[in-house]
């Protein structure tokens, strides 16, 4: 019976954590494939403010939005769609107005969906309409796990309406081809990088700017290579602070200090080597060549906002489940 | 050892040469399939962008913080179970009260539920939209997304192991010692401890190494409730998947042999204690309530 | 018939029981179940028949049932090499059969993706002959077999070693085949502990996902497991969708474990009488 008493005590003495506040921390919940990207912010950041130590989250967003919620406390979020930021401040964790809160809507940098095809582009991939041949397999997560993915359905969607002049029944018969051919669905935009690259599946990659020329630098142009299409989908990348959470950790300002930090020239320079397209213009400037020009359509221009989105095509009964009921 | 039986006695049916060696021919290929080639793989992967990454990767911080926080999980939900299992046990087999079977079932469902289930079960008990995780949170105690939930969500998963190992040697073994050594005048505690648990101590520990070696590994369940902060709140199983999602599908495979060696090293135990308990475990070993 | 029992310890034993298993088990499905069940019957319903639910379920059972005939056979020929036959290696195969219970799902998950994608060991040469392993539906079954084969050689074993030659011989001296033997005599004193495995296999297989995950090519309606399923819910914030496909689960999962029980208490019955 002692020996039960003991680790009732120990147990006890694990569930409940000290409440007084130590040295600073902050956590930052963020999306599947920002790892590299803010290990590298993170020591920037720790350089310029001693003392502050910043824990990383990631996985896909949705999933990450929705710990939150049920009490993973992160105090920041670095998201890569204003949808989960508008779940979690519909569940009032974050402001209403958190787009306002840091400038670009409060988007430090931004990205697109681009290709990945193995080297030498052995199958001729050059544009959104190569995807629905058949003999190409494009690799990309699913969009309802992935806010990657649903980039990737959203630009696919996006060029199809400008290709097909709005046609709804081309556009579509486009759409259920190219879903029809992806060979793995995987839950996340790197569960989809490993099945592509290292298990060699399908013949293109679709995922972030940033993300393909990561692998590409990480595996070497001799055996992959990126791809421009003609056209695609602004992607923003949201950040907001955690109230809620902040609020209870007392690291409000701290928080802000360090979504701030992301918007400066230092911020931006790290997300810039990460292949993200970045808006301050010295720092866009000098990387100017490594970002080829690129037409990048908005959510809100083609699709009358995320809103909008989420009923049409997300949402339980959606085009997205109509697609996967096709099958 | 039981094995003795067949000894140059006639031939027993299948004993034909040609039958004989082409299904031990036809298992072997099989095993080496199905469960040799898997582990020979982890080994190969791991050390296939050679040693010093093999051991960049098990001495980075967060690598040893998994393993650490991984051990700490095993050191809590190891001995609680192994405590509730010898209750369990001691009630069920020693005992005679409604519901007992339906009780047996009860405590072998996280055997046979899904991880995943396990994982949403406790997001619906703990989570602040659960059913206690606003009051738990009004009090400061934080259970999902912090290593209680971890552990708590591994005792779930390894619930039956130990209780599942003693139940059939417990019951073969009737009541009669147990009644003899009580009316002599022996505690109930004592009792236990002199006449019943050198009975099942090999069982016992068979459990215990089987439970061990599962909350080690176990990843669905833990992947739900985690938060996957690194160097927090990730597990061995959940690094390893992390790194597989980082490009480093050789450090990934380099943790994965961690968890591989401790799966060989629990056989390596359990083929032990079997020449301890000089078969007696073996035939008690999994579920058929079959005896000697 | 029934003896007072002088036993002490009831209170206490069964105290401790009652409260862990309702606490660690009983309370976390009951938050589960009172989820589901805040659907109402129509949405329930809904939600549990939807095609793409169905078509997992289809895929998990059919997987699960694959992997567990495929075992029957691997399973009871294991169990019969190590207890009939004596070779070199013999102690060390014995000992193996317990390695996928010791190792860790998710480590079995990657460990076989990285030998049946096609441009793994098992896969690329497997591409060579038209079969497609990985990312289809015979992966989930291998991973299927690999984690519930334990289950039928240790519940086979104990029964296979303690198999009483005389009867054998009795039945050689009237003259039975060896095939006539097996299926007459040994197979139907195995039966209930054949059986028993079989059912532990298959109910461990319906709930597997570490693994299964990995290999599978999570494609909806094809190559998608109801665990999945449920996480996809989970991750939509779908929270009562998921409740009520898990509770099918847990359903699935409970009725296989009564099967097991009753299966193995007449196992009891039989072998106690003999």
């Amino acid at each position: 019976m002692n020996r039960l008493l003991i680790l009732g005590t120990a147990l006890a003495a694990l569930f409940v954590q000290p409440a007084f506040a130590q040295e600073q921390k902050l956590l930052n919940a963020s999306y599947d494939v920002a790892r590299e990207l803010f290990v590298a912010e993170n020591a920037a950041f720790v350089k310029a403010h001693p003392g502050v130590t910043i824990d990383q989250s990631h996985a896909g967003t949705s999933k990450q939005a929705r710990s939150i919620v049920e009490g993973l406390e992160a105090d920041v979020v670095t998201f890569n769609q204003s949808t989960d930021v508008d779940f979690l401040a519909k569940q009032g964790f974050v402001a209403a107005d958190w787009n306002k809160a840091f400038p670009n809507n409060a988007s430090p940098f931004y990205s697109f969906p681009a290709f990945l095809v193995r080297a030498g582009n052995p199958k001729n991939i050059k544009d959104w309409g190569d995807l629905a041949r058949d003999d190409v397999h494009a690799i990309f997560p699913n969009p309802k796990t992935s806010g990657n993915a649903r980039y990737t359905y959203l630009a696919a969607t996006a060029w199809a309406k400008e290709e097909y002049k709005d046609d709804a029944e081309k556009i579509e018969a486009y759409i259920t081809k190219i879903f029809d051919n992806v060979p793995v669905f995987d839950t996340g935009g790197r569960a989809a990088t490993t099945t592509f690259v290292e298990r060699g599946q399908g013949d293109v990659l679709i995922t972030f700017e940033a993300e393909t020329r990561g692998i590409e630098k990480q595996f070497g142009k001799d055996k992959v290579e990126n791809v421009i299409p003609s056209v695609s989908l602004l992607a923003e990348f949201p950040v907001a602070v955690v109230d809620k959470v902040a609020k209870k950790h007392g690291t409000e300002a701290l928080a802000k200090t360090y979504l701030e930090f992301l918007y400066t020239e230092e911020g931006q320079k790290i997300a810039a080597e990460f292949g993200h397209r970045v808006h301050n213009e010295k720092v866009a400037a000098e990387f100017k060549s490594q970002f080829p020009e690129i037409r990048l359509v908005k959510v809100d221009d083609v699709f009358g906002g995320w809103s909008k989105i989420q009923s049409e095509h997300f949402a339980s009964g959606g085009t997205l489940d109509k697609l996967y009921g096709s099958r | 050892m039981s094995a003795v039986s067949s000894h140059r006695k006639p031939p027993r049916v299948g004993d034909n040469t040609v039958f004989r060696r082409a299904l031990i021919g036809i298992v072997l290929v099989l095993v080496a399939f199905v469960i040799v080639a898997p582990l020979i793989i982890i080994g190969v992967e791991a050390f296939s962008k050679g040693w010093a990454i093999y051991r960049d990767t098990i001495l980075h911080p967060d690598t040893r913080h998994a393993i650490m926080l991984t051990v700490l999980a095993a050191l809590i939900a190891v001995p609680v179970n192994t405590a509730f299992g010898i209750a369990a046990a001691w009630a069920i087999t020693k005992f005679d009260f409604w519901g007992r079977r339906f009780l047996l079932v009860v405590i072998e469902i996280p055997f046979s539920v899904s991880p995943i289930v396990a994982g949403v079960a406790y997001l619906f008990v703990y989570g602040l939209q659960g059913l206690f995780g606003p009051v738990l949170d009004a009090y400061g105690i934080k259970i999902l997304f912090a290593v209680p939930g971890i552990i708590i969500a591994s005792m779930f998963v390894t619930a039956p192991f130990v209780v599942r190992e003693l139940i059939p040697l417990m019951q073969a073994q009737g009541r009669d010692l147990e009644e003899a050594s009580t009316s002599l005048g022996a505690s109930g505690f004592r009792t236990f401890f002199s006449v019943t648990l050198p009975n099942v101590k090999w069982a016992l520990l068979y459990g215990v190494i089987l439970c061990n070696a599962r909350v080690m590994g176990e990843f669905g369940a833990v992947s739900v409730v985690s938060g996957n902060i690194r160097g927090q709140t990730n597990t061995l199983p959940l690094h390893i998947e992390l790194l597989y999602h980082d490009y480093q599908a050789a450090g990934a495979f380099a943790s994965a042999s961690i968890l591989a060696l401790i799966a060989v090293l629990t056989i390596i135990a359990k083929v032990a204690l079997e020449r301890q308990g000089a078969g007696r475990v073996r035939k008690t070993a999994i579920p058929a309530e079959k005896t000697a | 018939m029934r003896r007072r029992n002088v036993l002490p310890g009831l209170p206490l034993s069964l105290g401790v029981t009652l409260f862990y298993v309702g606490l660690i088990v009983v309370l976390p499905l009951a938050a589960l179940v009172i989820k589901a069940a805040s659907l109402g019957p129509e949405d329930y319903w809904r939600i549990v028949s939807s095609s793409r639910a169905l078509a997992s379920y289809r895929v998990t059972v059919l997987s699960a049932l694959g992997a567990t005939v495929f075992n029957l056979f691997f399973g009871l020929s294991l169990a019969w090499v190590i207890t009939r036959y004596r070779f070199p290696g013999r102690r060390i195969i014995d000992a193996m059969v317990d390695l996928p219970f010791a190792l860790p799902t998710a480590v079995a998950g990657i460990a076989l993706t990285a030998l049946f994608a096609n441009n793994g060991w098992f896969g690329s040469v497997l591409e060579g002959y038209g079969i497609k392993v990985a990312y289809t539906p015979l992966g989930i079954m291998i991973a299927m077999c690999f984690t519930s084969l334990p289950f039928i050689v240790r519940t086979v074993q104990p029964v296979l070693e303690d198999l009483d030659p005389a009867l054998e011989e009795a039945a050689q001296s009237l003259g039975g085949s060896d095939w006539t033997i097996f299926t007459k005599v040994i197979l139907p004193l195995l039966a209930p502990a054949l059986l028993a495995g079989l059912s532990l296999s298959f109910a461990r297989s319906l709930g597997e996902f570490g693994a299964i995950i990995f290999i599978a090519g999570n494609q909806p309606m094809s190559t998608e497991i109801t665990a999945l399923l449920i996480f996809i819910r989970l991750e939509e914030y779908d929270y009562q969708a998921a409740a009520a496909i898990a509770s099918v689960l847990l359903l699935a999962a409970f009725t296989m474990l009564a099967v097991t029980n009753w299966l193995q208490s007449r196992a009891l019955r039989y072998t106690v009488k003999g």
